[in-house]
This record gives C-alpha cells, structure tokens and sequence, in this order.
C-alpha cells in the first residue's frame, strides 16, 4: 500500500489515525520481496546515478523481477566516494561504484540467484578482502548514524516510507501527550546545542522565544549552509526532509509559533525540491495546516529560496531575506528570539538541530544524553571531503578522535599522501594540524583549539595544500560574501587579504604577519556580524599552527607546498619522461619541446604560466613542481 | 513581458516580503533580470525602484545582463579548491576568453563560479546547465565544452 | 530609570536609551560617522564603539544601538576600545586617503600614515555609512537611492545607475554627508545632484526673484501636506 498524492488523501485527525496508518504501511513493507536502495543523493548525480536507477526500472521489468523485488530510490547513504551505491537487502549487501553495465548482473546473480557480485564490493583499505556487508566497512563502522542513517531507510519525496519507519509519531506524541513546556524542558534536559555553527543551547534558545512578549512568533529552519565544502545539511534536507519538519513542528507547538519558515539555498536544487513535496504531503494528511493530529494546534510553512548570498546564512541577514530586503545583518543587542523576524519573536535553528529533536521526544533526553561528551551531547553530521580516501557525509558521536574520524572512518589521505591540516568550522572556523589529531571532537574543545564546530564542513589537508594560500582563499571567499555594511570587515577583510596576496606572490615583508594580527583583532571585536568577527579564524590558526611557512613564503620567498604560483616552478623529470609528446600538445603556451622519442622533452621556463595543463595530463609523474 | 512578469508577481499575491522570490522566478524566465521587467515589479507591487535594485545587485543568483546560452558553474568551495579548482577555472577562462561573471561574444557560455554545490566527492567539480562532471582536469575541459553548442 | 557607569561616572538613564544618547547627554565624546540623530540607529562605522562589561564578562559594542541596562559598565577610552577605533580609522583613511573629514579624524587619533602599502591606498570620498539613503528613506519619505552591490563595491546610487527618477532634489543626502561626497550644485535656476545624475528646475520667487528650491521637490511638500496651490510661490525670505 502507498500513499498517491494524487488521491484524496484522509486527513489524520488523531494520533490512531496516525497508528493505524503506520501499522498498515508497516504491513505493506514487509513483504518477502527482496530490497534494492539505490542512492539518489545529490553527490551520486555527476556519477550518473540517474541512469542507473533507470536502467534498475528497466532491468527489472525485462527479468520479470516485479514481483520478486522493490526498488527504492533514496537519498545519501554517506559513501560519496563510492557512488553510484547500492545496498540490497536481506543480507545488508552494499556495492559499490555501480555501472549501467553492472545493473543487469546483479539482479540476474544477486537477486534471482543469491550470489555476490564480488567485483563490485568495497574493499578493506588496509587488507584488501572484499566486505559484503554495509555495517562491516570500516567507514560505517565507527560512524552514529541516527539521523543520516534513515536515508537509506525511505524514499525523500514519500511520506508513506517516513510513517511506516516511526515518522510523526514523535508530532504525536509532543502535541496531544505533552505540554509545550514539557517539551522544552525535554529538549533542554538533552543537551541538544545548536548544530548550525554556534552550538547555543537549543532548549534554552526556544525557552527565551516561548516567553518573549507578543502573540506571533516565527520558527525557521535555516537550510543556507554556505561553508564551501559542507553539504552535510544538503544531505539531511534532501534525504530526509521529513524529519526536519517534524522538527520543527514540534518546535512551533513548543514555542507558540503558528508560521515557519524554511530557508534554502539557493545551489541545492534537489534539496529544495524534496522539502517543497515533503511540505505538500504533510499538509495533505493534516500534519500541518489547521488542528494538526486533532489537536487545537494550527501551523503553517513556507519555503524560500536563497539568493546565492553567504551571509544570508546568519540568523539576522537571513530574516532581512525573508522580508524581501538585502540579507545585511544587524547588531544582535537584542536577540532574535525577542525581536526577529518583522520585529517578532523567532526561533531560527539549523536543520540538523530540527532533525534532532523528533528522536529526542520519542526516545527521551535520557537515551539522547548517553551520547556524545558532557557539554556536547548527541551526533553531528560532518562532510568530510577533500584529500581524504572516504570522501562523504558520515555521522559521528561527539568525542571521537579527528583521528578516528580522518583514518578509520575516512581511510586516510588520498593518493598515500601526509596528513598536513583539517579545517572545520568553514570561513568562520581554523586549520588544525597534525599535534592535534587526537583532540575529542566537540564543541568546546574545537573551539578552544582555535576552530570551531560550524554546520559540519570538515576538510582535509595534505601536504600539497599550502597553509598561506588556505588562508588566502578563506579571505578571498569572505571579501565576496561580505554583505559590505560595517567597516571593519569591509576594508579589514580586503587589506588582509591584499597582504595574503602579496605573501604568496613573493611580495610579503616582515611586519605583514603582525598586521594580520592587529587587523585580526579589530575584527574580532568591531565586526557588526559573525562573518566579520570569524573572519581572522583562519588566518590566526594558520598563523599559530604554521607559521613557518608563513616564514618561506615572506623570508625565502619559497612555497614548500608548491601551490603559489608565483613562487614555484614547474620541470620536468628527466628520468620519468619517455618522450611521448603529451605534453607538448597541452600546453598552451608552446613552453614544451619535444626532443624525439625516447628524448624526455624540454621545458622554457619563460614562457610557462604554470597552468598546470602539463601536470594534470602526464600519467607518468614527469612533471615535477617545487 | 507584461503578463509573464505580472503572473510571476501574482503567484506571490504580490506579497512585498517575497521580492527576492519573484525575482528568481523573472531570472529563470529570462537568464537574467531585464531593466523593464524590474521596474514593473517595482509598479506593480509598490516597492521603490532602488529597492527593487539593491536586491537585484546584492544576490549573486541574479544578473542584470543577458547571459549565454550555457551557464558553467566552477566549483570553488574548499574541498574542490584543495584538488586543484582555481586551475580548471584559469583553464576554462583561457579558454574561452572571459573572466568569470563574464559571458563569451557569441553568447554560447556564461562563466560563473559557486562556492559548493555538494559534490565534494567528485571534486574538482563543474556544472554545466545541470549537468554535473567530476573528477576535472584541464585536460578534459576542452572536451567538456565541445559537448555544449 | 536606569543606572549605569560610563567612564566611572554614575549617571541616570531612561529605559530604551542607547549608551551614546546617555553619554551625550553628560558631555561624554564619543565619535560618531554613520550617525544622526534624526535617523535610526545604523551600526556601520563602528567608530562609536565601547567596552561594556556585565559581571565578568566584558565586550566591544557599538554605542549608538546598544540599550542601556541597570548597572552597565561603560568604558569608553580603555585602551582596547582605542586601538580598536585606531584601526577602523585606519581603515576609513586607506579607503579615502584624500578626504579632509577623514584625515582631519585620523589625524585626532594621531594617525598619519595607514599602515597599508601607499600603492592599495584609494581616493574614495564615500565611506558607505548610508546616511544619504537612509534620510531618503526615512526622513523624506521617497527612497530614490539605495546601497547597491554587497561587499567591496557596495555604495549608495540611483536605480539602474541612471537619473533618480524618485529624487525630488531635497539635497537631504548632500547636507547630511559627513565626508562630502555628494556633490550638488545649485546653477542659476538648476540644481544639478551628480551622484543620482538628477537635474532640476528650481523655483523662482515671485517677490525677490530669487531661485530657492527645486519645484519637484516643492510639488511633493505641497501635495504631502496639503498645501494651498500656491503655497510656495513665495520663497521663505519674503514670507
């Protein structure tokens, strides 16, 4: 049985309607179908996951596997890597990097016969045997994964999946067994903190909203997440929107909220897409609208787009957008949750702390506290990306190591490189090295190490990342997205990153390093926002971790990395170099010679702009950079 | 424009708070946000025509000049700078000859840059009109634009 | 009544005043940029910045929006406000390093040189602190102009970039410019403003003959307020 939302669908209009309509889908799931999820994530696209799961529809057909099989088309399964993914149960089997070609094979082997298709498993990255079963690989092993993991539990855009696996029972729950109070004080009773980069005290900040003076007040999920290199959030609100609405209506009934928002950003197309259907089918069976379950409680929703303006993502600027004005800040002597949105009390939460809360109500700040540390209860979602082996969305208790996190789960740095820096927290966060892999992620060791929690970006380093130009990129992200209002992060932020400039230009001087700093300073404490005031994170944690080769770049006018253009030099390694002319044919500036077979060729340094075409086109590693 | 512009506005029940919605909307219509177009929104919903232009210019999502047939987005967030983006996108500039923001003479590519469209796995990663491609190299960038007319 | 401490001075407040009212009230400088009086409260410049503690915990706040609360300690001079005010106009004197207001503050705080290489030095006369658009705004009640772009290239200007067609000529935004950098000129019989590239007639009066405002700008007062058709035909002078 599913639910059409093309029919006319019954409203829910108690908490039996909702029992009776999850036992009923319960009943419908189980069946002795074989499962095949395929991910349908937004990081699974540019591996053509599309094509995949329509050959899936197709295949199915062909074989005359209707009857033996249900496809269910999800959203990330974490293993970004590794798409297009798989998992097929019973049995738990996850394949892995899945082709058109291989579709056929594993309905013919896999589900007619029962046998494994061994090729397209994940192999252990230390001993190299091949793992069938998802909770066997190292990368789920270690992770939590209580929100991220309903993922591959439930298609996005079907609400029927969310109910038959508990979804809404916690709405229930909190709206007819329990009192707005009870509730918050369940969700401060958790520990539950923001997840959105602060980490302020989520029952705390509802509790401030709820007795703040006035009769309309606002929830809003803020679904902006613009740290580049965090799609944690994307991941969350595309593969589980349900959740978070969940959340958030439950917040409302809590608060005292009778409208909410749901912010998006504007780059994530699928994500805004499965919360607007989510949205509609929640309304259609009376899960929002007017007396919500039968009770007396009435809420409504709407969805928003971002403009594409990074510092829309801070509370303030955001509702400035809503109100259909500039997303510039303003100074939060009075905080949102007495004035906000037009004035009026609201409660703006990210949409991991939304996702949060349906689990704490149904399981009880209890069960929630017995995860995580003592000031950071629960799991947070990171995306862990950049050099590292086990590139994804993965889902950890708080307290597990960096290490823990970036060798067992993320399987170490790619290409068998060295571990030089992670970056948590996005612009607003800092660069952690290697003396500090052991630290306990949470959120107030982070930020005593100089960085900081932020929405879940958590990037990482090798030694080809060059700390200075990480600094600049930071600066240069943040000079774009500077809404331009206040002084010091206007022009502060534009001479810093001038003085970077010049650093990895070869052009820095002694006293450039102390300037950052006093520059620094000022925006630390004159900035009008927390754009401006995180600003310097990256550059001082640079700065304190990696000073020497801010001492290369200015002193020796040297790039140990070999990133900054102007100060490195592109050869060519006579030794690797068979002659074979690729090179040649790439570059665009006709730098390179070719000197005959067997020759390795020659390189005119003054006419190479170290575009890197040469590099990226040699399989041999004849090109060197230093 | 006239009627396309005012069923955008009313789809929006002319709602001022929505202003930053009926410009996407108009943005999607068009490829950018036509002058006339801008100052019937003003009209039409009572907003003051500069504040109707702050917004236009604020949002990175608008443009108030035409824009080429394919718009390529480069990715810059950090995972996709740390593999080596800001060399696709010197790449992919010289080989069209624009800068980024800019579109080429005959109108074939705009060039923009985002920063993180959630494919950090991928990464580098480009977008062209939707469609994704990863694992970029400045070897495969004249290949990937021969595939766009 | 509130009572709170700026500078060790106990002083007497009403409840919804900001620290820089309060401060000003007793005699107490504080410079301002982005401020007026007339006008609400901006936070832009930060110049008006200082150091606030509650028990503990001391921060940077910006005076002109800060409220006042009972038993607030206000400094504001200590050395970290001053270094913080220091850099700003270091930073407002690289951006208009020709400026006379700018350099005439910088030069107060006993600055000479921005600490920023002479080659990155600017010659801009606006500091974007949005006095202009926000007497428009609020004052006038037209809003002609807006501050347009975000970040770096962020300034005040007339929609499109082209005339301000919903400019009335007031010249709220040249008289309220703390650094001068509107520029308007009253020639014969027009009023030119360069910024919004606005032209306009001005009124003759019929007594003196002289030509004392823009009649767009008298249309709108007229029409506002009710006034008699011929309300403004003479001017002020001869009134």
């Amino acid at each position: 049985m599913s639910i059409n939302t093309n029919e006319m669908l019954k409203k829910l209009r108690s908490k039996q309607d909702l029992e009776a309509l999850q036992k009923e889908l319960i009943s419908g799931r189980k069946s002795d179908k074989a499962l095949i999820a395929v991910c349908n994530g937004t990081a699974c696209h540019p591996y053509g996951c599309t094509q995949v799961i329509e050959t899936f529809k197709q295949q199915i057909s062909q074989q005359g596997l209707q009857d033996k099989t249900e496809l269910r088309i999800t959203g990330c399964h974490g293993l970004c890597e590794k798409g297009p993914v798989v998992v097929i149960q019973p049995g738990d089997i996850f394949y892995q990097q899945v082709k058109l070609n291989d579709v056929p094979e594993i309905l013919h082997e896999t589900i007619s016969k029962g046998k494994i298709v061994d090729r397209l498993l994940h192999a252990d990255p230390i001993t190299g045997s091949k793992i069938v079963h998802r909770h066997e690989i190292p990368f789920y092993r270690k992770q939590k994964r209580t929100i991220l993991g309903n993922n591959t539990e439930i298609n996005p855009v079907k609400i029927d999946d969310y109910i038959a696996i508990g979804g809404y029972i916690a709405l229930a729950k909190a709206l007819l067994d329990m009192t707005p109070e009870q509730i918050i004080e369940e969700i401060k009773r958790s520990g539950l903190r923001g997840r959105g980069g602060a980490g302020f005290p989520t029952g705390a900040k509802w509790e401030s909203c709820r007795h703040a003076p006035g009769d309309i007040k606002y929830v809003i999920v803020n679904a902006d997440e613009g740290d580049p290199g965090a799609y944690a959030n994307e991941g969350l609100l595309s593969g589980n929107p349900h959740s978070v609405l969940e959340g958030l209506i439950i917040g409302a009934y809590a608060i005292g909220a009778h409208r909410g928002y749901v912010y998006v950003r504007n780059e994530y197309p699928l994500a805004l897409a499965n919360i607007t259907t989510a949205l509609n089918q929640a309304q259609q069976l009376g899960l929002l609208g007017e007396k919500i379950l039968g009770s007396g409680f009435n809420f409504n929703v709407q969805i928003t787009r971002g403009g594409g303006a990074f510092v829309c993502g801070e509370s303030t600027a955001l509702m400035a957008s809503l109100e259909g004005k500039v997303g510039e800040p303003r100074a939060k002597y009075v905080h949102t949750v007495g004035k906000g949105l037009w004035d009026r009390p609201s409660n703006l939460n990210n949409v991991e702390t939304w996702a949060n809360v349906p689990i704490i109500i149904n399981k009880g700040a209890d069960w929630y506290r017995t995860l995580g540390t003592d000031g950071s209860k629960g799991t947070k979602i990171f995306s862990l990306v950049g050099k590292i082996n086990n590139t994804g969305l993965v889902e950890i208790p708080m307290g597990i190591t960096l290490r823990d996190i970036i060798y067992d789960i993320g399987g170490g740095i790619r290409e068998g490189k060295k571990f030089k820096a992670v970056q948590t927290g996005g612009p607003s966060g800092g660069c952690l090295p290697e003396s500090l892999l052991d630290l306990q992620v949470d959120f107030d060791e982070l930020t005593k190490a100089g960085s900081m929690m932020g929405s879940g970006g958590m990037i990482v380093m090798d030694e080809t990342t060059c700390m200075v130009d990480i600094a600049k990129y930071f600066l240069t992200f943040l000079e774009e997205e500077s809404c331009g209002k206040c002084v010091p992060c206007r022009e502060g932020i534009k001479r810093m990153r001038q003085i970077l400039d010049d650093i990895t230009e070869g052009k820095g001087n002694e006293e450039d390093i102390d300037l950052l700093e006093r520059l620094s300073a000022t925006l630390i404490d004159s900035s009008l926002c927390a754009l401006g005031s995180t600003a310097p994170n990256p550059v001082i944690t640079t700065i304190r971790y990696f000073k020497d080769e801010y001492e290369a770049h200015i002193k020796e006018k040297r790039c140990p990395a070999g990133v900054c253009k102007a100060l490195i030099h592109y050869y060519i390694v006579n030794e690797k170099c068979p002659g074979c002319g690729l090179c040649v044919k790439a570059c665009p500036q006709e730098a390179i010679t070719f000197m005959g077979k067997k020759q390795p060729v020659v390189l005119d340094e003054s006419k190479c702009i170290k575009c890197g075409a040469c590099y990226d086109i040699c399989k041999l590693e004849a090109i060197g950079i230093k | 424009m006239n009627e396309k512009v005012n069923a955008i506005i009313n789809k929006y029940n002319g709602d001022r708070s929505q202003l930053v919605s009926v410009l996407q909307d108009i943005q999607a219509e068009y490829y950018y946000l036509p002058k006339e177009a801008l100052f019937q929104v003003s009209e039409t919903m009572g907003i003051p025509a500069s504040r109707v232009y702050d917004v236009a210019t604020f949002f990175r999502a608008f443009s108030l000049e035409p824009r080429g047939k394919h718009l390529i987005n480069v990715c810059l967030g950090t995972a996709c700078h740390v593999r080596g983006a800001a060399r696709i996108l010197e790449n992919i500039e010289r080989s069209l000859t624009i800068q980024r923001g800019g579109t080429t003479k005959d109108r074939r590519f705009t060039l923009e840059t985002v920063n993180c469209m959630g494919c950090c796995a991928v990464g580098p990663a480009v977008k062209i009109d939707g469609e994704y491609f990863g694992h970029m190299s400045t070897d495969k960038v004249d290949g990937v634009l021969a595939k766009f007319e | 009544m509130v009572t709170l401490t700026i500078n060790e001075l106990e002083l007497k407040a009403e409840e919804g005043q900001t620290i820089l009212q309060v401060a000003r009230e007793n005699g107490i400088d504080i410079p301002t940029l982005c401020h007026n009086e007339a006008i609400e409260p901006y936070g832009a410049c930060r110049l008006c910045i200082v150091e606030i503690s509650k028990g503990k915990r001391t921060r940077i706040v910006t005076s002109c929006l800060y409220p006042v609360e009972e038993g607030l300690v206000v400094k504001t001079d200590s050395p970290r406000v001053i270094s913080n005010r220091k850099m700003i106009l270091e930073l407002l004197l690289a951006r208009c390093s020709k400026n006379k207001v700018i350099r005439e503050l910088a030069s107060q705080a006993g600055i000479e040189q921005p600490s920023f290489k002479s080659e990155y030095l600017e010659d801009n006369d606006c500091i974007v602190c949005g006095l202009c658009v926000r007497a428009c705004e609020q004052i006038v009640g037209v809003s002609a102009i807006s501050l347009v772009n975000r970040g770096i290239t962020k300034e005040p200007a007339s929609p499109f970039l082209g005339p301000a067609a919903d400019c009335i000529g007031c010249g709220s935004c040249y008289y309220i410019c703390p650094t001068g950098a509107i520029k308007m000129e009253d020639r014969k019989d027009t009023r030119i403003i360069y910024n919004w590239k606005v032209e306009f007639k001005l009124k003759k009066c019929k007594v003196c003959g002289n030509y004392w405002a823009p009649e767009k700008q008298l249309t709108y007062i007229r029409k506002k307020w009710n006034l008699p058709e011929d309300f403004f035909e003479t001017c002020p002078t001869c009134k």
